[in-house]
């Protein structure tokens, strides 16, 4: 098929919070497709509604206006536990503050999407293994968190993400808390993720990370701005 | 989410937090050890009056002549003559008294009983040596008596009391036997009395009228229906005078003894319950400090496709298993408790598996009920709010 397969696609999507009394809209009619294989950066400042974007994109939160479509599946409308089905399966995260539990080894953190799964302890085991081997952590699979450095415990998180193999993989500044030769190895980590086929959404405020991406969206208050292709 | 893995999870949330848990089980485990010592204390007090009484046997009658005006009026003869009424096996009247017992030096007010044979058999008590009293004894008048193990004691000291002469009130008596030693009923000690024939005792004390008459049934069956026609005799006899006499069987004595024991237990257990229910909501309030503490962690959880039930199960199985875990050793500590009561007061402690069933599903239910809450506060936070949280 030369046609690339549509993963998500998001049409006149709006949300806004009341806040003290005051209408605050976050997003006003955001449209875009992104395609199975793509590497997508969005940036933005702060409060431009990037958060916003990416708690909609993961299911954290859902529009008040708009149509979102995740993997051929209508999400905008679909009850709590529905769309918690769909963060487990659907949508790998990546968060800035890694958010690891500090009390889990790194094997059990990434066995734990594959609990609420309901993958049966064995092979759930043989999956965090693997995923832990691919980001090059094998031999510090029973470490706690606070043994671990930033970047490894970014490495973890990133596991933690690809356990489940989900279409997509969400990464909310993932270098924000790393210094700059980490932040390196991350993106590069990265990038090879996306060669391997995975589907990545970056969202940053760092311009610097968003080249690195194939595409970048650029957003402010609340409407993109800007929509291209970066010159590899 | 299945249950094994939540139990994991549970079991490795209360580790990490060993202190924290167990002064939360704390008020558990004191509640649970609470309620198992006191019930057994007071199930033992209650089976020892039930022993007590039914080792007087089932089918026994007992009636009390307290008299119609000045004299009581029941004679020894009169009262022998129950022994006709159907369904009747056998009749032991008994006049009681105190009297000054003398032997030598030694001497001390006992209690007096005047008998007739029937006694051994009605109230199922022996002699060690020597005979019981004879038909004989009674016909003759004989001096002759039967004396408690308490009352030998103090009386004769070491010496076996068996063929030796006691005063009584100045009179001789010679000792023929040496009663059983039988402990204390509720009715005072059995064991510091002396026992004579009961047409010897008229005379000692100087009175015709008996005061108690114990009666055997055939059966135990028949209990009920020979207390009726007892007590519809009696009635005739004192011409309706219902004060005069009082006609109870073992049952009517039973249920009294069990009915104050019983609500003695309620009592205590109320007592503890109480102390349960408010470990119940140490739980409480430790989980809800737990759930604001670990906010962040319920947002990675759901981030990751953790769904409301998997928190719910999360936070309820970690209070129920606190509070199970509090059951189990406060089970161990009361179990541990009452046999240390029994061994240093004497008392008689018995723990039944019904009152540790008990306990230990009322400490799950507590743990159910004060984790609902916690659990479903957890259950209910946003992913976003939560994740928002540091």
């Amino acid at each position: 098929m030369s046609e690339p397969q549509r993963l998500i696609e998001i049409k006149g999507l709006r949300r806004w919070y009341t806040m003290g009394g005051e209408v605050v809209n976050a997003l006003q009619d955001v449209s875009f497709r992104i395609d199975y294989g793509e590497f997508v950066a969005i940036i933005g400042p702060s409060g431009s509604g990037k958060s916003t974007l990416m708690n909609m994109l993961g299911c954290l939160d859902v529009p008040n206006e708009g149509s979102y479509f995740l993997d051929g599946q209508e999400v905008g409308r679909l009850s709590e536990n529905r769309l918690a089905k769909i963060r487990n399966e659907k949508i790998g995260f990546i968060f800035q503050g890694f958010n690891l539990l500090p009390r889990l080894t790194a094997l059990e953190n990434v066995e734990l999407p594959l609990i609420y799964r309901g993958v049966p302890g064995k092979q759930r085991r043989e999956m965090a293994r693997s995923s832990l081997e691919k980001v090059g952590l094998g031999e510090r699979m029973n470490h706690r968190p606070a043994e671990l450095s930033g970047g490894q415990q970014q490495r973890v998180a990133i596991a933690r993400a690809l356990a489940g193999n989900p279409p997509v993989l969400l990464a909310d500044e993932p270098t924000g808390a790393l210094d700059s030769k980490t932040g390196k190895e991350i993106m590069d980590m990265m990038k090879l993720l996306n060669s391997q086929g995975h589907t990545i959404i970056l969202i940053t405020h760092d311009l610097d990370i968003a080249k690195q991406a194939k595409r970048v969206i650029r957003i402010q208050d609340g409407r993109i701005i800007e929509d291209r292709g970066n010159e590899p | 989410m299945n249950l094994a893995q939540a139990l994991k999870m549970a079991w490795k949330s209360i580790r990490q937090n060993k202190m924290r848990s167990f002064l939360t089980m704390l008020g558990i485990i004191i509640g649970v050890a609470a309620v198992i010592s006191l019930v057994s204390v007071g199930q033992g007090a209650t089976a020892k009056v039930t022993e007590q009484v039914q080792g007087l046997g089932t089918n026994l009658i007992t009636i009390n002549i307290m008299g119609r005006g000045a004299t009581t009026s029941l004679s020894y003869e009169e009262s022998m003559s129950y022994a006709a009424t159907p369904g009747v096996q056998a009749v032991s009247p008994v006049i009681n008294g105190r009297v000054t017992a003398k032997n030598g030096t030694a001497n001390e007010s006992v209690s007096i009983e005047g008998i007739t044979p029937e006694y051994e058999s009605v109230r199922n008590f022996h002699v060690q040596d020597g005979r019981f009293l004879l038909p004989l004894d009674i016909d003759y008048l004989q001096k002759v008596a039967l004396i408690g193990v308490t009352t030998a004691q103090n009386l004769f000291g070491t010496e076996n009391p068996v063929g030796k002469k006691v005063m009584l009130n100045g009179q001789s008596y010679q000792i023929v036997g040496l009663l059983e030693q039988k402990g204390s009923t509720l009715g005072g000690s059995n064991d510091d009395k002396i026992l004579i024939p009961i047409t010897s005792a008229e005379r000692l004390l100087r009175n015709k009228g008996v005061q108690s008459i114990y009666i055997q049934t055939t059966s135990a069956d028949n209990v009920a229906l020979v207390k009726s026609e007892l007590e519809a005799q009696l009635d005739k006899k004192f011409r309706g005078l219902t004060t005069a006499y009082s006609v109870f069987d073992q049952e009517d004595m039973l249920s009294t003894m069990t009915s104050i024991s019983s609500t003695m237990t309620m009592a205590l257990a109320g007592i503890a319950g109480i102390s349960l229910l408010v470990g119940g909501i140490g739980i409480m309030n430790i989980m809800l400090v737990s759930v604001s503490e670990r906010t962040r962690e319920i947002g990675i959880r759901k981030a990751i496709g953790a769904r409301k039930r998997d928190i719910l199960t999360q936070f309820l199985i970690e209070s129920v298993v606190l509070a199970g875990l509090g059951g189990v050793l406060g089970i161990g500590i009361g179990v541990g408790g009452g046999s240390l009561i029994s061994r240093f007061t004497g008392m008689t402690v018995s723990t039944s598996w019904s009152v540790v069933t008990v306990a230990f599903t009322f400490s799950l239910c507590i743990g159910v009920i004060f984790g609902l809450l916690p659990a479903n506060k957890a259950a209910k936070l946003r992913p976003i709010d939560a994740l928002r949280t540091d």
